[in-house]
Formats: structure tokens, sequence, C-alpha cells
């Protein structure tokens, strides 16, 4: 009984992958190709690239000064307080930036893209497309990655951004830090490979933040609420697949020699 | 003599360990309207679906226009498709698009027309479904049997030949349902599409048997008192995923089984 429930259970967990790998193949190999939905896709880099703005600004403000107000804590005891741009700006162009964007947009688009799709394959639209001879993974998918491939790197850069100046106005009113001593060890200390790392990661997780959603919507079933099942499954699987990910490409990148 | 326009051979299909269609074989001419009667759950729009080639049968073949499209991908069904319709039980309008762009879609997708064109073949068959004052409106604003006549709309503005109705009367007044029906009537006379029709409702088929659509009085009037000939109607029902019985409407009508008996009384 228990091993008949895992076999199945590990069954499903292969085909789940064998189907994920063919979407990713098939929308990767569609991305290259015609015909190419360009209205489709300029909305979706509207929705998911400037619809979310606001929340990465913001979440990238704050934690760059809530690392800036704990990092001063530690730098203090050594009287190295001198570091605190070049703590902040490390933090956050290596890790935080990247991992911290693509967690919020991988909250916010990677479940509204299962929804969407999910919805669409409930009532029965996704098959109506099909039918009327259209390929959803051209019109639903490939839009849909190269949307979040264009804007999620961009909304790290900005996210980065927001989160120095965080850093920065923690570091000028509270820790008491001048302009010049804070910007000029921020920039100092970051380099080439530390700033390619930090915009390589973004084009690993927009892959996964829009095919996780596009992959959970495309496979619902059981109504509208088999519809919020796939939503919080996007949202789970894209936000852990994301930390995991995030992983192995620095241990990779360490690996190679790249630093 | 050409073959038929659909044709199906031994299909099975299964859904895990749940058999849905099992050995399911019968032959549709051209121009020839097919009943499919079954409760709930025997695997009417499964069938459909196997037809227009969205699910994949286990077994079998299923013929189109003397065609086996049960091995050609996706790209290689898109041709077969162009030839064929569906009307989904719900409409399955796309809710992002207006009344407009949905029956527009198609001919977008294809480039068929210019945007003149495409605004008059529109509103063209926007008029053949009686919904033309609905063009701008957006899919929620519409109820539901007029959510199914602007998804006839959509699938006849590329002519196909051989129409699939998913039942197109289920849960409509009976107003709206003699209006889908003479619809559906209007194809087959007047441009002879061969239609498969998934319906509960036995007096739509009925109605559809004994009925064509006169062009002078605009709706259905009595074969009897009509001058073309009688359309030819076969029925198929559908009982545990097998085909249980399948004949012409007076083999049906006359059938001495109890279980037809039952979709009779």
């Amino acid at each position: 009984m228990i091993g008949a429930m895992i076999t199945g259970a590990l069954k499903r967990w292969v085909l789940a992958v064998q189907e994920f790998t063919y979407l990713l193949s098939n929308s990767l190999r569609y991305a290259f190709k015609s015909p190419r939905y360009l209205a489709d896709t300029l909305l979706q880099m509207d929705v998911i690239g400037f619809g979310s703005l606001p929340i990465v600004i913001l979440i990238g403000f704050f934690t760059g000064g809530v690392l800036a107000l704990q990092s001063y804590r530690t730098l203090s005891t050594f009287g190295e307080t001198g570091l605190l741009g070049k703590v902040v700006a490390l933090s956050l162009v290596l890790e935080l930036g990247p991992v911290l964007t693509a967690l919020m947009v991988a909250g916010r688009n990677s479940s509204g893209i299962a929804s969407e799709i999910g919805s669409m394959v409930v009532s029965e639209q996704v098959d109506a497309m099909r039918a009327l001879g259209t390929d959803p993974m051209r019109k639903l998918v490939v839009p849909r990655l190269i949307g979040t491939v264009a804007t999620l790197p961009l909304l790290t850069i900005l996210a980065d951004f927001s989160g120095m100046l965080g850093g920065y106005f923690v570091s000028y009113y509270t820790v008491r830090l001048t302009t010049e001593e804070y910007w000029t060890t921020a920039y100092q200390s970051l380099t080439f490979q530390d700033v390619t790392q930090g915009l390589l990661k973004p084009f690993f997780f927009a892959v996964i933040i829009s095919l996780v959603g596009c992959f959970q919507g495309l496979h619902t079933t059981g109504g509208t609420e088999g519809v919020g099942r796939a939503t919080t499954r996007a949202m789970v699987v894209a936000s852990v697949l994301i930390v995991v990910v995030d992983f192995f490409i620095t241990k990779f990148l360490i690996g190679i020699g790249f630093f | 003599m050409p073959g038929p326009a659909i044709e199906l051979r031994n299909v099975s299909l299964s859904f895990d360990a749940k058999r849905v269609l099992n050995n399911v074989s019968f032959a549709l001419g051209r121009g020839e309207t097919l009943f499919l009667l079954g409760v709930t759950g025997s695997g009417k729009s499964v069938l459909l679906k196997v037809m227009l080639g969205l699910l994949k049968p286990d077994d079998g073949q299923v013929l189109i226009d003397g065609q086996d499209v049960v091995p050609f991908s996706e790209e290689q069904l898109q041709p077969v498709r162009r030839r064929m319709g569906i009307v989904f039980q719900e409409g399955a309008l796309f809710d992002s698009l207006s009344v407009f762009e949905n029956v527009a879609y198609r001919l977008r997708e294809e480039h068929l027309a210019d945007d003149a064109s495409l605004e008059q073949q529109v509103r063209e068959v926007l008029r053949f479904v009686e919904m033309e004052a609905a063009i701008e409106k957006s899919p929620s604003e519409l109820s539901g049997g007029m959510r199914r006549r602007v998804a006839i709309a959509r699938t006849i503005i590329s002519n196909p030949a051989i129409m699939l109705y998913d039942s197109p009367t289920g849960g409509l007044d009976p107003v709206t349902c003699l209006t889908i029906n003479v619809l559906i009537a209007k194809m087959r006379d007047l441009q002879h599409v061969t239609s498969v029709v998934v319906t509960q409702r036995l007096q739509d088929a009925y109605e559809l048997v004994n009925s064509v659509y006169s062009q002078e009085k605009q709706t259905l009037v009595p074969v009897n008192g009509a001058s073309g000939s009688r359309p030819v109607t076969r029925f198929l029902m559908l009982r545990d995923a097998e085909v249980y019985f399948q004949g012409n409407e007076q083999e049906f009508t006359h059938s001495t089984d109890a279980y037809v008996q039952k979709f009779l009384a």
C-alpha cells in the first residue's frame, strides 16, 4: 500500500519533470521562430516589468536600509564603519538584489500567470485557441517568457540602486557617514565579476518565474478550485527553485574560478 | 464516391486508470448530422475533442476526410483544424478580447483579411447569428445564449466543412434553444456542413431532424412542407465509454431497448 503510494508519487514527479523539460525546450526554441506575438510580448513586459516596479523599488530601499543598520552594529565593534558602503553594495549586487527581486516578481507574477492561464484552461479557452489554429505555447508561454527575461534584469538593477540609496540614507542620517565615504567605498568595492554575477542570475530566475507559472497554469485541473491550487503551487515552486538555483549558480561560478 | 467526412475506427482512451472511450467506431458522411447522446460522463465531449485532435486516443484511428490524424503533430493538425470548427459548452470566448476581436481571431491569426474587409466579414457573420449589436461588447457582458451565438460566429467565419457542437443548448431557455437550433440548421441546409451535435435534449434533436431552414421565412419549417429533401441524420448513444446504439432516426425512435427507451421517455 505504502509502496504503491511512493511509486505513484515518484512517477508523477518524473512525469512533471519530463513535461517541464518539454515546455522549457519548446518555449526556448519557439522564442526564436515566427509567428511572433509582439503585442502580447509588449503587454507582458508592461504587466511584469512596469507593474512590479513599485514593490521592487520599495523592497530594495528598505532592504538596503536595514542592511546598513545591522551591518553597522557588527562593523562598529571593529571600528570599520567606513566600510558600510562596501558591505551594502556587495550584499545587494551579489545576492539580495537578484534574489529578493526574483522572489517579489515570483510572488506577483508566477502566481498571476498560473491563475490567468489556469482560468483559460478550465473554461476551455486554451482548447478553443488550439481549435482555432493557435499553438498556446507560442501565444501564451513565449510572450511571458520573453517579457520576464527582458524585464527582470532591469528590475534587479533598479532594486540594487534603490537598496544602495536606502543604505546611504541610513549611513548618512543615522551613522553619520559622509556622502563621499559611503559612495566611494560602495563603488570601488564592486568588481566586473560581481556585477556580471548579479546580472547573470536574473536571466535564470526569469525563466523559472515565467515557465513555472505557465506550467502550473497549463496543467490546471479541477475547475476554479484547481486554479487556486495551481496559483499557490506556482508561487511556492518558483520561490523554492529560485533559492536553490541561486546556490548552484554561485557554487558553479566559484568552481570555475570566476571570482 | 467520396468517403466519409469523419470516421472513427476502434478508438479507445483512458485517463489514468479510467477508461473514457472504449473501442468506439462510426462513420459520418459529408453533409450528414450526427447526434451524440448519453448521460453525463459517458464520454461525449471527450469524443469531440478526439475528433479535433485536441486529445490523442491510446488506440484506434481518427480519419478526417480519409486522413488518419492520430499520428499528426500539433503543426500538422493545423490545416485539418482549419476545415473544422467547434462550439464549446459555455462558448469558451476569450475573456480578454471583445466580441469583434473574438470573431476576427482566426482571420487575424492567419492574416486572411485586411482591416477593412475584416470588419465587413465580422459584421456579416455576426448578422448571421443576429449578434451584430453586441460587436463592441466584452464576453462578460453577454448572457449564456449570446455567448454561444458569438462562439458559433467565431467558428463559422472561416467556413468550416465540419462543425462540432458540445451541448449548444444546455442550460438555455426554450426561445434561445430555438435560435441556436435555427443556426445549426442554417449551417447544415445552406452550407451543407457536416455536423456532430452533443446534446442532452432529445427535443432539440427531433426539431432538427424534422425541420429544415427556410430562407424565405428565416426560420425552421417542417420537412414535409419544404421543397428540399430530408436531412440525413444519425444517432449515436454512448454508455459507459462504449457505443451502445447507433442508427438513423427511424431505428432510434423504434428501438425496443430498455436503455434507449429511457431517453425517449
